[in-house]
């Protein structure tokens, strides 16, 4: 049994009846058995996968509908909810909370037939880009367990590149799923503001996030947003989508296309073998048939800044409800009034969350607001007005996804003003609501580097037809699991 | 001088769901923690979905109270802790980044004086306290979030009142208004709470909080001004704070708590987007909106002649004016609004009464057609009211039952006209120097028939007779 297939291919092969959905689960969770227990990509797995995927080959054999999904193996990031299963934000304060519902993308991809095989490894509450602030231990990074897999979505990513599942929900609030995508050598996909429902994704920063799948291929990511995008009732954010077919035409290329190498994104501060890489991509862009230019985004320089005031903000007042109140971990209120309660129940946030939400009461405070919390939107509607310009001449950006390579675990993490700089490619789309993709692009000194393309909002199906072109001139090497 | 602002929160009790979900806005028929989902309950994950309906009855409020509606409302979050809030910040409006609440800049004119209202915006509800325990020290408090998430409306005052009676005045007008308009129902327990801005001359402001009715309110104010005006006439200085009203005690309380130091970190709900009310919607909602209470009352005045009075308590009381639209017409308009504003409101004077009143607009319609018609006296028709009111039979059924009946017959009633005319020489000698006086001789004839004859031909024999 192969695991190493993309989506697409395990579709194909259950309708064909080369493998049975219950087979490719077993052995998926065997593989998780093999190498989770070093990777450290679930915070929990579902027992009873096996058994779902028999009941949908049961309904593939009876000739039942079947949906588009065959059974496929599926992690989700634990800060998603899935009816009646932990759900821990890979938190201390949460890690009791038992989900009473499904958020609107499990829905949409139990219609399909999907499988969820377990629930993914983060930094809590989705702040970190390494996957080292989770409350229950860092993943690590396949390519070289010494070294981190990027985040906060690294457990998807981890689980991905290392076969214990197809593909992945991660979600994206400053480059939380191309991040750990560019570390493990997988495609990492943040849609346009609002295309993905975000009920039942627990909030971070609100107004700048969005799930977003991590997958094998491009095409994947193709085929899980057929499933997932579209408006959705319980989200007055999403957008309608028509219903687009983001399959169809995705082989288009990008012939005289014009394409904006973002020079703010590619300077001295970037690892030269980053720099290498992304300059050897634009002129495979080039022999696509594109046209690459230089372009500046002045805004760059300040929206690392501008992200984390915004979303220390957003953060702080997302992660108040956290009050062990209605739900939460065992502690008594006996002896305690309210406000000496709620500060004791909350000393079980870990040093990074904490950091954020001190700095989430001071930026954005009657006195403070209009020196850090105002002037970082102002940040946000230049650097918007910025990337709409430069869509007016571009169809596309290109940038590394991340300045650095993958560095090793415990290497930053008592310096957060060092890792916050690494958001600096990533957290553009986010503050913009413009779609991004970070694709595999070459492995140096056997840590991957990842290549990041933007488009216009509403332009997913554009950015997806680049992404794929630019995807068929990679050849990399296999994982060394 | 006296300056009293309020801050009314009105809930709109009209709607089917709550501001945020689709959990019941009438959270008052569920057991304890009944009426509640992943939403209202603030779990991780869940969004806010906003009810658009909420949005046009908390507009309508605002057309009302002749205030300015923006282009583009939107939504902030109001950042504190407190148990009855499940996500320890409160989603509502405000206007420090421009004009972006419901409503704004409007007025109202009260006793002859114009009231200008600030602000009008939509929130929601948080959940309900109840504290158990005598001492402080003991006490718990228990939370109920049925109510979490119920829309609400604020109103708020300038400080333009300058006594409790014109307090008073404007929440008749207001409650009156609301019921009018269908968007809210005052007399509901918890429907109408409110805060009080107060200060006198020479004073600092103090804000009463928690007055849990339109009731209340005119009282903590009253309570205040006297509070304030003892300490003033002692040179003792009123101090700026923040006092809750006690409603047993009916007295208000000074509050330790640190209030007003809260600093609530306002800013944009990024869950709800920006709403666009634009003229078109402004003028559908318009041509929606119930007839203001001013114009019934002109219409009443002007069209069915009915005296400005009677025409000003039948159209400030919904139910009585829904009542008269229903019944009336042309011809008998204004027997009918007799009949609801003489009679009726006396019978059915409280909620309960009104609620288990079985009397319809027909009622209303035949009895009036029976006083025109001679077929029962209007004394007697205070009885079959009474009737309707009970049991809901038909007129023509309560007038055989009870033998309601006018004396209509001519013989009959000459009969005993004749006799009042023997017993009664002095005032016939006078009625016919002063046809005024005959009124005393026709009251006479009522009192022997039990108030059954029929008036108009009672009249007529009367004035034969006595020629």
């Amino acid at each position: 049994m192969n695991l190493k297939i993309s989506a697409l291919e395990f579709v194909q092969q259950v309708q064909d009846g080369n493998i049975s959905a219950e087979d490719f689960v077993a052995k998926t969770i065997e593989q998780i058995q093999s190498v989770d227990e070093k990777l450290h990509a679930f915070l929990s797995v579902n027992e009873n996968a096996v058994e779902q995927a028999r009941l949908i080959d049961k309904k593939i054999k009876s000739g039942d509908k079947v949906g588009a999904c065959f059974g496929m193996p599926i992690s989700i990031k634990d800060n998603m909810c899935i009816k009646n299963d932990k759900t821990t934000c890979a938190s201390k304060m949460l890690e009791n909370f038992i989900a009473p519902y499904d958020a609107t993308v499990i829905t949409k991809l139990k219609q399909q037939d999907a499988i969820f095989i377990g629930k993914t490894n983060m930094d809590e509450f989705a702040m970190g880009l390494s996957t080292e602030f989770s409350a229950f231990g860092p993943s690590r990074n396949p390519w070289n367990p010494e070294y981190v897999p990027g985040g906060s979505s690294g457990g998807s990513a981890v689980s991905v590149s290392a076969f214990e599942c197809v593909t992945s929900l991660g979600s994206d609030t400053g480059g939380s799923v191309r991040n750990p995508a560019s570390f493990c050598s997988v495609v990492g996909y943040k849609p346009t503001y609002g295309l993905i429902s975000r009920y039942g994704l627990i909030s971070y920063a609100n107004s700048i996030e969005q799930i977003g799948p991590i997958t094998r291929t491009v095409k994947d990511v193709a085929f899980m947003l057929n499933i997932i995008a579209g408006i959705d009732p319980n989200d007055n954010t999403t957008i309608d989508n028509k219903g687009e077919d983001y399959l169809s035409g995705i082989d288009s290329g990008i012939e005289g296309k014009k394409i904006g190498i973002i020079t703010d994104m590619m300077t001295d501060g970037v690892d030269p073998a980053v720099l290498s890489a992304t300059k050897d991509a634009i002129s495979k862009l080039e022999g696509l048939g594109a046209t690459c230019e230089e372009v500046s985004i002045d805004m760059v320089k300040y929206s690392v800044a501008a992200y984390y005031t915004i979303t220390a903000t957003e953060a702080g007042s997302n992660l108040a409800r956290y009050d062990n109140l209605r739900y939460g971990y065992d502690f008594s209120v006996e002896g305690y009034e309210f406000n000496s309660y709620i500060s004791k129940a909350r000393e079980k946030f870990g040093p990074e969350v904490t950091r954020r939400m001190i700095i989430g009461g001071f930026v954005p405070s009657a006195g403070h607001a209009g020196k850090y919390f105002l002037k970082a939107l102002k940040v946000k509607s230049k650097l918007t007005k910025e990337l709409d310009e430069a869509f007016k001449k571009f169809d596309l950006l290109v940038a590394p996804t991340v300045p650095v390579l993958p560095f090793k675990i415990g290497e930053k993490i008592n310096d957060p003003v060092s890792l916050f700089l690494i958001d600096i490619n990533t957290v553009t789309a986010n503050l913009t609501g413009k779609p991004a993709i970070s694709i595999p692009y070459s492995i140096s000194n056997g840590l991957p580097i990842g290549i990041q393309l933007f488009a216009n909002s509403n332009q997913d199906k554009l950015l997806l037809q680049a992404a794929y072109a630019l995807e068929q001139t990679v050849k990399l090497p296999e994982v060394p699991l | 001088m006296t300056k009293i602002g309020l801050e009314i929160h009105c809930q709109l009790t009209h709607l089917k769901s709550k501001l945020f979900c689709s959990c019941k806005a009438n959270y008052r028929e569920f057991e304890i923690n009944e009426n509640v989902c992943p939403v209202c309950m603030g779990l991780p994950g869940s969004l806010p979905r906003l009810n658009q309906e909420a949005v046009k009855k908390a507009t309508i409020i605002a057309m009302a109270l002749n205030c300015s509606t923006p282009e583009k409302i939107a939504f902030f979050r109001k950042n504190y802790f407190y148990p009855d809030l499940t996500k320890n910040f409160q989603i509502t409006q405000l206007n420090i980044y421009g004009d972006t609440s419901v409503g704004g800049k409007g007025s109202v004119i009260v006793d002859g004086k114009k009231i200008r209202i600030t602000r009008i915006q939509l929130e929601e509800d948080p959940g309900r306290l109840i504290y158990e325990g005598s001492s402080s020290k003991n006490q718990i408090t228990l939370v109920d979030y049925n109510r979490a998430g119920t829309p609400l409306v604020e109103i708020v005052t300038e400080p333009d009142f300058e006594n409790p009676k014109q307090v008073r005045e404007f929440l008749n007008i207001l409650s009156d208004l609301l019921e009018n308009l269908a968007v809210s129902d005052p007399g509901l327990d918890g429907a109408m709470r409110a805060d009080a801005n107060v200060s006198i001359e020479g004073g600092n402001k103090v804000e009463v909080k928690n007055i849990g009715s339109f009731h209340d309110l005119e009282k903590a104010v009253h309570f205040e001004i006297t509070r304030q005006n003892s300490l003033h006439s002692r040179d003792i200085s009123i101090i700026q704070e923040t006092r809750h009203w006690d409603d047993k005690r009916k007295i208000t309380v000074s509050s330790r708590s640190k209030e007003e130091d809260l600093d609530y970190r306002y800013f944009l709900e990024g869950d709800i987007p920006w709403i666009t009310i634009d003229s078109s919607i402004l003028e559908k909602l318009k041509s929606e909106m119930p007839e203001s209470i001013n114009s019934k009352k002109e219409r009443y005045i002007s069209k069915y002649n009915i005296p400005e009075q009677v025409a000003d308590v039948l159209s400030s009381d919904k139910f009585y004016s829904d009542l008269f639209e229903e019944s009336h017409s042309d011809s008998n308009a204004k027997e009918i609004a007799n009949i609801i504003t003489t009679d009726l409101m006396g019978l059915i004077d409280t909620r309960e009464k009104r609620e288990s009143s079985k009397i319809s607009a027909t009622h209303l319609r035949d009895l009036a057609d029976a006083i025109t018609s001679g077929k029962i006296s209007r004394n007697s028709s205070k009885n079959a009211l009474y009737e309707i009111v009970k049991t809901g039979n038909n007129i023509s059924q309560i007038i055989s039952d009870l033998d309601l009946g006018n004396v209509s017959d001519e013989s009959e009633l000459t009969g005993i006209i004749q006799e009042i005319i023997t017993s009664e020489p002095q005032a016939v000698e006078q009625a016919k120097s002063n046809p005024q006086t005959i009124n005393y001789l026709v009251g006479k004839v009522m009192q022997k028939t039990k108030g059954k004859a029929d008036p108009k031909l009672t009249l007529d024999l009367l004035k034969k007779l006595i020629e």
